[in-house]
Formats: structure tokens, C-alpha cells, sequence
């Protein structure tokens, strides 16, 4: 027995692959941390004139009051702007999306939802996103687009007034806005549920691998 | 009583401005509590948000910086859509930091528009000769910071026709509006000059009532409500920066739409 164990002491230590790349992981840090302080500020500003009939507890608010709110929100939307843009710009030229996102068929996103929910999905290779995490991935990316776009149609209607029309009008535009926030909002919840449940995918988004 | 409160002594409003900077407003220290109960967040951000004057000095900062992105941003040839009279908004909504009863009541013959500042004409106007003026009518929407909207049908002449009477300078920076409800704010020369920012006599085809700015209001549809002033005392041309009173307590001044 110890024999066999010598002699795996004397294979050479390979590292684990790298999973995700530094750019990766800072940006996916930076733009959770300015994602959250646009949605907490952003549902502040929501309780000023609630869009739907309910108003979010304040808990959950950051600002204090609207005019704190849409400081907060205007700050955090040139932190996401920077970083999420270079980690899109990233996914996209370096093939990291086409690599990990694609392809998505519907028959393997019901399997590994199956698979998920019985507990016997593998993450045994963390580089190899299952299929229901590619679905939410390139979901959460594209619903990131349409809250970007609807915000900067409410933001300036007038000087995009172009993008304005194109989601209806300023009311409409503000509704879209509150609904794209909602899907990245279930995103973060489902994500960090599942990040807690396999920690060892949350410390290669810190660690690298 | 009204016209004397418009104007208060120069070096008050320096004060005042300071004062509710520091002074512990209810609201601000809502914000205070809220950006220091935010330990959490300094281990995103990396940044000392933990002290909530800090926290609200670098919002201030940036803030400013995106009144300056919105200078860049304002092209003043882009005009806010107009609608059709189907559209309007009935009743409108009536909106200020007091109830409608507050609203001031200005007496249409003693009123004078005050002008004050860069202008080679500052003679008042008197309500009669504000009537009198060349008129165009708007059916734009009005955008509160609030999130609402609400479409409104504005008459009144086109502010830059108003200014080139007075012989104001078009090259000053700002033009502060003193109100009758001791309202204040600020805009920037290039959204003055705006071909739809109208200074408005009327509403609605009826003579701008007083929950709506009676008897002088300015309707600015690059901008937000809030920077849309209501019951107009006083017009001041200026490089001095005024502020306003919202802008005081954050609200961002540019707040172009």
C-alpha cells in the first residue's frame, strides 16, 4: 500500500487547469458588485413611483431616498458600463462565449435540469458548463443588454430618442427596464444558491481554477 | 411679502446652501445611515464607504462629472417628441415639495418678471406685456425623477425669442430662475436656447392655472420636472453657478432627458 503511495508522490505535480482567466474573474467581481448597487438603488428609486403596485422594503434599497438612490444608480452605471463591456469584448473576441455558451439544445437543457433537481448532475469538470448553465449564462448576458439599453432609453429620451421608440415609449421603455432588472435579479438568486451549493465552482471564480 | 422673500441677501444663499449641506436633514441622514450601514459592500468595492460623508463626497463628485457628460451629450438640435392632442394627460398631475393648497397665490396685476444679472434690458414685465409676446404651443411629456410621466399641452414664447429681447448674454453660462414659492434652480445656456424651452403663459389652452406655475412657468422638455420652474419671480443671466433647490440635496443639476 505505501508502495503505491511513493510512488504517486512521485508523479509530478500537474496544477488543475486554469478555469477562468483573471480578466474573467475580475470583471465577473466588478460588474456583480455594480449590478447589485444598480438594483438596490435602482428598486429605491423604484419606491418613489413604484412601476408595479408594491413598494420593495427598504432593506433591500440603497440610498436612503430617491435623491441618494439615483446617485448611487448614476455612479454604478459607469462601473458596469467599463467592466461589463470589457467582459463582453472579451467573451466575444477571445471565443470564451462560443467556447463555454454554445451550443444550447433544448433536449440537454431538460436533461441536465432532470439531472439537477435529482441531485446527480456532475461538476466534476468545472470547465464545461452543463447545459441549463449555459441557458442562464447567455440569458443573464442578454438580459444585461436589455436592462443597459431601456436604462439609457429612460435616461435620456430625448438625445436617444431613436432607442426611446423602439422599446414603445418612456413608460414602456421604464417598464422593461424593471422587467430586465427581475430576470437578473432570479439570475442572482439561482446563481448564488448554486454557487453555494458546489463551492468549489465559487472558489475557481476567486482562485482561477 | 412674496417678492421680497425671491431674492434673499447675497451672502445667504451661499450659507443656506452650505448649511444644508452639513445641516441633519431627515432625508440626509436616512442617506448617512444607509451608506454607513454598508460594510458589506467595501469588500466589492474596495472603496471606504463605511463613512457616509466620504461615500457622499465621491457621489458628489461624480455627480458633477456627469453634468459635464450631459453638456457633451446635449445636442441642440435633437427635440423631445411631440404628441398629438389624443395623447394629454387629463387631469395632469400636480406636483411640488408642498401640497396644492400651498401653491402661491400671485396677483395677475401687481406681478412683475424681474430680470436680473447679464441682461441690457431689465426692465420688469408686467403680465399684460408677457401676454403680448409671440406664442407657440407644445404637447410634449413632462419626466418627473420620480419615474412617472405625464403629457401636457404648453403655451407661451420660446425662451431664446425672450432672452434676445431683454438683451441677455448669450454667452453666459447660466440662467437662474427665482421663484414665487421660493423655489430656485438652474439651467445651462444651451438648454435655454433650446428651440422648445418656452417660457409658458398658458396650459391646456387656458390661462396657466396656479397649481401649474401661475402666472409664468419655464417648460424645459430636454429636462426633467423638477428643473421645469413654476411661478417664475425672477430671471437672473449669470456665470455664477446657483444650483437649485433639489440639486442642494442631490439631485443631479444637469438632468437633461
Amino acid at each position: 500500500m505505501t508502495v503505491s503511495a511513493s510512488n504517486v508522490a512521485l508523479v509530478p505535480m500537474r496544477p488543475a487547469p486554469l478555469v477562468h482567466p483573471l480578466i474573467v474573474r475580475l470583471t465577473h467581481w466588478i460588474n456583480a458588485a455594480a449590478i447589485i448597487v444598480m438594483i438596490m438603488s435602482g428598486l429605491e428609486i423604484h419606491n418613489a413611483y413604484p412601476t408595479l403596485p408594491f413598494k420593495v422594503p427598504e432593506i433591500v434599497t440603497l440610498g436612503g431616498w430617491l435623491g441618494g438612490a439615483t446617485q448611487w444608480h448614476f455612479a454604478a452605471m459607469w462601473v458596469l458600463m467599463t467592466s461589463g463591456s470589457i467582459y463582453v469584448a472579451h467573451g466575444l473576441l477571445s471565443g470564451r462565449f462560443r467556447r463555454k455558451l454554445w451550443p444550447i439544445s433544448p433536449r440537454a437543457v431538460i436533461t441536465d435540469m432532470v439531472a439537477a433537481f435529482s441531485g446527480r448532475l456532475s461538476h466534476q469538470d468545472l470547465s464545461v458548463y452543463n447545459a441549463v448553465q449555459r441557458l442562464l449564462y447567455s440569458g443573464v448576458i442578454l438580459a444585461g443588454f436589455a436592462a443597459v439599453l431601456s436604462g439609457l432609453a429612460i435616461w435620456k429620451p430625448v438625445q436617444f430618442r431613436l432607442l426611446c421608440s423602439l422599446f414603445g415609449d418612456f413608460d414602456q421603455a421604464r417598464l422593461i427596464h424593471f422587467m430586465a432588472m427581475s430576470a437578473v435579479l432570479s439570475f442572482l438568486i439561482v446563481h448564488v444558491v448554486m454557487a453555494l451549493l458546489v463551492p468549489r465552482s465559487l472558489l475557481a471564480m476567486v482562485r482561477g481554477r | 411679502m412674496l417678492r421680497k422673500s425671491r431674492r434673499m441677501h447675497p451672502d445667504t444663499g451661499a450659507i443656506m446652501k452650505e448649511a444644508a449641506r452639513r445641516v441633519d436633514l431627515p432625508t440626509r441622514r436616512m442617506f448617512m445611515q444607509q451608506a454607513a450601514g454598508l460594510g458589506s459592500l467595501t469588500l466589492l468595492s474596495g472603496c471606504d464607504v463605511v463613512d457616509g460623508v466620504s461615500a457622499e463626497k465621491m457621489l458628489g463628485s461624480v455627480s458633477d462629472f456627469n453634468d459635464r457628460v450631459q453638456v457633451w451629450l446635449f445636442d441642440k438640435n435633437k427635440l423631445a417628441r411631440e404628441y398629438p392632442e389624443s395623447a394629454i394627460t387629463r387631469p395632469f398631475p400636480f406636483n411640488a415639495f408642498y401640497p396644492v393648497d400651498k401653491a402661491p397665490q400671485v396677483n395677475a396685476v401687481e406681478y412683475r418678471l424681474d430680470i436680473s444679472g447679464l441682461a441690457e434690458n431689465k426692465e420688469p414685465w408686467t403680465l399684460e406685456r408677457l401676454h403680448g409676446l409671440p406664442r407657440f404651443t407644445q404637447i410634449t411629456r413632462h419626466i418627473c425623477i420620480e419615474g412617472w410621466s405625464a403629457i401636457g399641452k404648453w403655451s407661451g414664447v420660446r425662451f431664446s425669442e425672450f432672452l434676445t429681447r431683454i438683451g441677455a448674454d448669450l454667452s453666459a453660462k447660466y440662467v437662474t430662475f427665482r421663484c414665487d414659492d421660493n423655489y430656485i434652480t438652474s439651467i445651462d445656456m444651451a438648454t435655454a436656447l433650446h428651440p422648445q424651452t418656452q417660457l409658458t403663459l398658458w396650459f391646456d389652452d387656458e390661462l396657466l392655472p396656479r397649481q401649474y406655475g401661475f402666472p409664468v412657468k419655464l417648460r424645459v422638455p430636454t429636462k426633467l420636472g423638477f428643473k421645469n420652474p413654476k411661478h417664475i419671480g425672477e430671471i437672473e443671466i449669470g456665470n455664477d453657478f446657483n444650483g437649485g433647490y433639489w440639486e442642494t440635496y442631490g439631485y443631479n443639476w444637469f438632468s437633461g432627458l
